[in-house]
C-alpha cells in the first residue's frame, strides 16, 4: 500500500503524533514491526523483553500503542502487561503472537490487552489494530 | 564513458558483466582505445542489445521468483516484506533475510548442542529454539522450514530424540537451501538494476 492509499484509510494520518512500543525479542519481528509503523508514520522505539518495557514506563516514557509479544526471556508478555496495568499504565495495548490457540488467546486478554492479532504482522493486520483501538477517529 | 563500455561489455559478452568494473579498472587507463573501439558500433544496435538483456534478466527474475512460491520455498508473507521495501531502505527484504539466516544458524546450534548431551537432552531449551525459528520463519515467509519446525516441535513436545536429530537435519539442510536461492535473486535484482533496467514486479 502506498502512503496516500494509508492514508485514505486513516483520514488523520498527516496530523498524528502517534507514538508505539515494540516489545519483541527477536531482530526478526522487531525489523519488521518498525517498519510497519514507520510506514505509517508512527514513531515508535523497540525493547526486547517485557522488563525493559516495564522500565521505559517507569523511566517517565508513554506510548500510545505498544505492540506486546508473548514469548520473552526474563519477563513475558502476560507478565508485563499485568505490571503495566497493575502501574495504572492506559496505553492500548495489542498483543501479536505465533501463539493462536483459544486458552493462550484468552490468557493474553485477560492480562490486560485492548486486541489480540496472530503474528506475522501485515500492514493491513496493523490497520486492524488502529482501527479497532479508534486511534485516528474524527471528531 | 563508463555508459559506453558498459554497452560494449553488454554487447560482445554479457555473461561476463562480473568482469565490468576489472575491465573499466583497465580502460580508465587505456580511455581512447575504448572510446575508440566504441565509436565503431552504431548506437541503435547496443541499444537494442541493451533492452534484450535487461528483458532476458527480467524474464528469468519473474519466472525464478515465481518457481520459488510454487516449490513452497516462499509464501505470502514474503510478498508482504516486499510491499515494504522502498526508496528510504530499498535493501529491507535482504536485511530481513539475513537476521533470519543468522537466527537459523544461532538457534539450529543451540538445538544440536542440547541434543548432544546424549541421555540428558534438555527437550524445553530444543522446544523453546524451535518455537524462535518457527517465529522468525514465520515472519519471513520462508514457508518450508517453518513446516519443518513445525514437525520438529511435534518430535520435542513427545520428547523423539531420533526424530528431533533428524529433522534438525531436514531444518538445517532447508534453510541453507533457501539462502542460495535468495541469494541468487538478489543477484538478479543487482544484475537488472545495473543493466539500467527496473526490477519487475512479480504477480503470484
Amino acid at each position: 500500500m502506498t502512503r496516500d492509499q494509508i492514508a485514505e484509510e486513516l483520514p488523520n494520518l498527516a496530523e498524528s503524533k502517534l507514538t508505539a512500543l515494540v516489545v519483541d525479542d527477536s531482530f526478526v519481528n522487531q525489523t519488521i514491526h518498525q517498519k510497519l509503523l514507520n510506514r505509517l508514520g508512527i514513531e515508535n522505539d523497540v525493547v526486547t523483553n517485557g522488563k525493559e518495557a516495564v522500565d521505559v514506563y517507569c523511566s517517565g516514557r508513554n506510548y500510545d500503542l505498544i505492540l506486546m509479544d508473548m514469548d520473552m526471556p526474563i519477563m513475558n508478555g502476560i507478565q508485563a502487561t499485568k505490571r503495566l496495568r497493575e502501574m495504572g499504565i492506559e496505553s492500548k495495548i495489542a498483543g501479536v503472537t505465533t501463539r493462536a490457540n483459544e486458552g493462550e488467546k484468552k490468557e493474553f486478554m485477560e492480562a490486560g490487552l485492548n486486541d489480540f492479532q496472530e503474528k506475522p504482522l501485515t500492514i493491513s493486520k496493523l490497520l486492524s489494530i488502529l482501527h479497532k483501538l479508534n486511534f485516528y477517529v474524527q471528531t | 564513458m563508463e555508459k559506453l563500455c558498459d554497452y560494449f561489455f553488454i554487447y560482445f559478452c554479457p555473461n561476463l558483466m562480473i568482469c565490468k568494473n576489472l575491465f573499466i579498472g583497465i580502460a580508465i587507463s587505456n580511455k581512447l582505445y575504448i572510446f575508440f573501439f566504441s565509436l565503431l558500433l552504431p548506437s541503435r544496435r547496443v541499444e537494442r542489445a541493451m533492452d534484450t538483456l535487461i528483458a532476458q534478466l527480467q524474464r528469468r527474475f519473474c519466472d525464478f521468483t515465481i518457481s520459488l512460491y510454487h516449490q513452497g520455498f516462499l509464501d505470502d508473507q514474503f510478498t508482504e516484506l516486499k510491499k515494504l521495501q522502498d526508496e528510504c531502505s530499498p535493501d529491507f527484504v535482504a536485511e530481513v533475510v539475513t537476521l533470519f539466516f543468522e537466527d537459523c544458524e544461532k538457534l539450529i546450534s543451540n538445538m544440536a548442542r542440547a541434543l548432544d548431551q546424549t541421555g540428558n537432552v534438555d527437550f524445553k531449551l530444543v522446544g523453546s529454539s524451535v518455537h524462535q525459528l518457527k517465529g522468525s520463519s514465520s515472519s519471513v515467509g520462508a514457508k518450508r522450514v517453518k513446516g519443518l519446525c513445525v514437525t520438529l516441535k511435534e518430535c520435542c513436545d513427545s520428547q523423539n530424540y531420533e526424530g528431533c536429530v533428524r529433522c534438525l537435519q531436514q531444518v538445517d539442510i532447508e534453510y541453507k537451501t533457501l539462502k542460495a536461492k535468495l541469494q541468487d535473486l538478489f543477484n538478479l535484482e543487482q544484475q537488472i538494476v545495473q543493466a539500467g533496467g527496473r526490477i519487475p514486479q512479480v504477480d503470484i
